[in-house]
């Protein structure tokens, strides 16, 4: 079926993956959201809900709004807390033959460190992905990944608590996104995923009011993937921990822009909503395109371009 | 129950003097639909339509042809619900279904009020037919700004009483639905699916007079499935996913006063 075709990928740190494909976080549930209708063991992994230490009940209704190939959310990190995620999901997803990543946010440096402690112990989550990157808490997330000293303050800081791979998920909302990578890097984060959405914002004419409760919000969709495979292309040339690309991807062909341009895996996130299967058709798609260009390992795509 | 994702072939479309369209849809091999629970919903994919990415979220308005057969009352509203109204026969869908939770049938026969506005009027077709083969006494009220809302749509209730109003007194009672006197009659449950405000004011009544009653809300939507939590509506219990924990509620749930 595979024609020994290899898509694993190893991101370091302990964190293989038997193919590329993972789901973004806050698009894909605790995974079992899917369970009925595609099979969880053919993903590469899945990136579950991000987490607090305390729950969260988000912000107000509206949250959403569709725009060109695309969407904005405005959710802000509603979650049931890690001590939840602990008792009540983990003993769920031990039972995957796939990497189960959990999403980390905080509304301070405390916060996350708290949250990686309580994750530790359990075995089977290899990584964590830590969101310095959400544009729609007003304290913490994004205002640590938009500078070089909250990236490496946050990310040094679960260093010391967290003992697997540890993912740092980047906000495209920066004038230069490699330097939030490289202080990432230097604080000792052992991938970096990126692109969180794109701060955006629209408005209700009729009504004369923003379409969502909170004015701005977060865009995703194919509308962002471009500017995302740019970003992606420009950290992984400046890094050398591997890169976790996302950002509008429906499709192999989606996937594969990421691919080329550096990343060594992908996230999906927006495109689950439109499609629920497109991360097990987005994996086939890959096979069939190494199957067609006679490519015998996806790493040798990686970084072409 | 287990949701499933169907790529259905439409089996008939048309348009009613109101604007809605009834759309048919099946199988291809004409084989039957999963079990859907009356107030379910399907999450409809709109190919080849620019501005619409989304999922379309439709009320599943009834199950026909011994279950062969997915009867969808569709409002063209903006660019994917009026792709859909203008699809041809034969055109093939994608649907995700059945999501969120129905509403709830009483254990016993029983009196029961089910209201509906506009297009809203959709869900409790089916749910009219359950509780009538129930043995319940079944009472549709609907209420249509003209009587061309109501044309098509109150022949769909089978042998329930169906009572219905006007905004501008063209057809049934002059006046909003609330105002009929059937509303004065006594009632185990009350069922409602329409426009918030009239969704609000069947529930005010519900609660004055001590009435089980249940919504079903039209949140905002985006998955379906509860992983984007995006369509939550306050609660009791705190924001609460429409999509999974509803779109059926009961008014006590609810923190509309």
């Amino acid at each position: 079926m595979n024609d020994n075709i290899n898509l694993g990928v190893d991101l370091g740190a302990g964190l293989r993956l038997k193919n590329p494909v993972l789901t973004a976080s806050g698009t894909f549930g605790f995974g079992t959201e899917f369970a009925d209708l595609i099979d969880l063991n053919r993903l590469g992994g899945f990136i579950v809900k991000g987490t607090t230490l305390e729950p969260r009940q988000g912000n107000d209704a509206p949250r959403m709004v569709e725009t060109p190939m695309g969407m904005i959310n405005a959710v802000g990190l509603q979650n049931k807390g890690v001590d939840n995620f602990v008792e009540k999901i983990y003993p769920s997803l031990t039972g995957y033959d796939s990497e189960v990543i959990v999403n980390v946010s905080g509304a301070s440096v405390a916060d996350y460190v708290a949250v990686a402690e309580r994750l530790a112990p359990l075995d089977k989550i290899n990584a964590i992905e830590v969101n310095i990157s959400c544009p729609n808490v007003k304290a913490g997330g994004m205002a640590f990944g938009t500078t070089t000293a909250g990236a490496t303050e946050v990310t040094a800081a679960v260093r010391r608590a967290w003992p697997r791979h540890l993912m740092v998920k980047l906000s495209p909302n920066v004038t230069d996104i490699t330097e939030i990578a490289l202080a990432a890097e230097g604080a000792g984060a052992d991938s970096v995923s990126l692109i969180n959405t794109l701060l955006a914002m629209a408005i209700d004419v009729e009504r004369r009011r923003p379409c969502l409760s909170t004015i701005t919000g977060g865009l995703s969709g194919p509308a962002v993937r471009p500017v995302a495979v740019r970003m992606v292309w420009q950290v992984a040339n400046k890094v050398s921990i591997p890169v976790v690309g996302l950002g509008g991807i429906t499709c192999a062909e989606d996937a594969l822009q990421f691919i080329m341009a550096g990343a060594t895996a992908v996230q999906i996130g927006t495109a689950n909503f439109i499609d629920p299967a497109v991360t097990v058709k987005t994996v086939d798609g890959i096979l069939d395109y190494c199957r067609r260009h006679g490519i015998s390992d996806i790493n040798t795509l990686r970084g072409i371009i | 129950m287990s949701k499933h994702l169907l790529d259905l072939r439409i089996a008939s479309s048309r348009i009613l003097p109101g604007g809605c369209s009834i759309i048919e849809l099946e199988l291809p091999d004409r084989s039957s639909l999963p079990p859907v629970h009356p107030g379910q919903f399907a999450e409809i994919k709109i190919d080849n339509s620019p501005n619409t990415m989304l999922r379309r979220p439709i009320s599943v308005c009834d199950i026909t042809d011994n279950g062969r057969r997915l009867v969808l009352l569709v409002k063209p509203v903006g660019d994917g619900s009026r792709h859909l109204v203008d699809s041809p026969v034969g055109s093939v869908v994608n649907v995700l279904m059945p999501l969120g939770n129905g509403f709830t049938m009483p254990e016993a026969p029983c009196r029961t009020l089910l209201v509906g506005g506009g297009v809203g009027s959709a869900p409790i077709v089916m749910l009219a037919h359950a509780l009538t083969a129930a043995g319940c006494d079944v009472t549709v009220a609907l209420g249509g700004r003209t009587s061309a809302d109501l044309e098509g749509i109150k022949d769909l209730y089978g042998t329930a009483r169906v009572v219905f109003s006007t905004d501008d007194g063209s057809a049934g009672h002059h006046g909003l639905v609330t105002t009929l006197p059937e509303f004065a009659e006594d009632y185990d449950r009350i069922y409602c699916c329409g426009p918030t405000p009239m969704m609000r004011a069947v529930a005010k009544i519900a609660r004055q007079r001590d009435i089980c009653c249940e919504v079903s809300l039209e949140n905002m939507m985006a998955c379906g499935l509860g992983a984007c939590l995006c369509c939550v509506e306050k609660t009791i219990k705190g924001n609460t996913c429409v999509c999974t924990d509803g779109p059926v509620f009961n008014i006590d749930m609810l923190t509309w006063q």
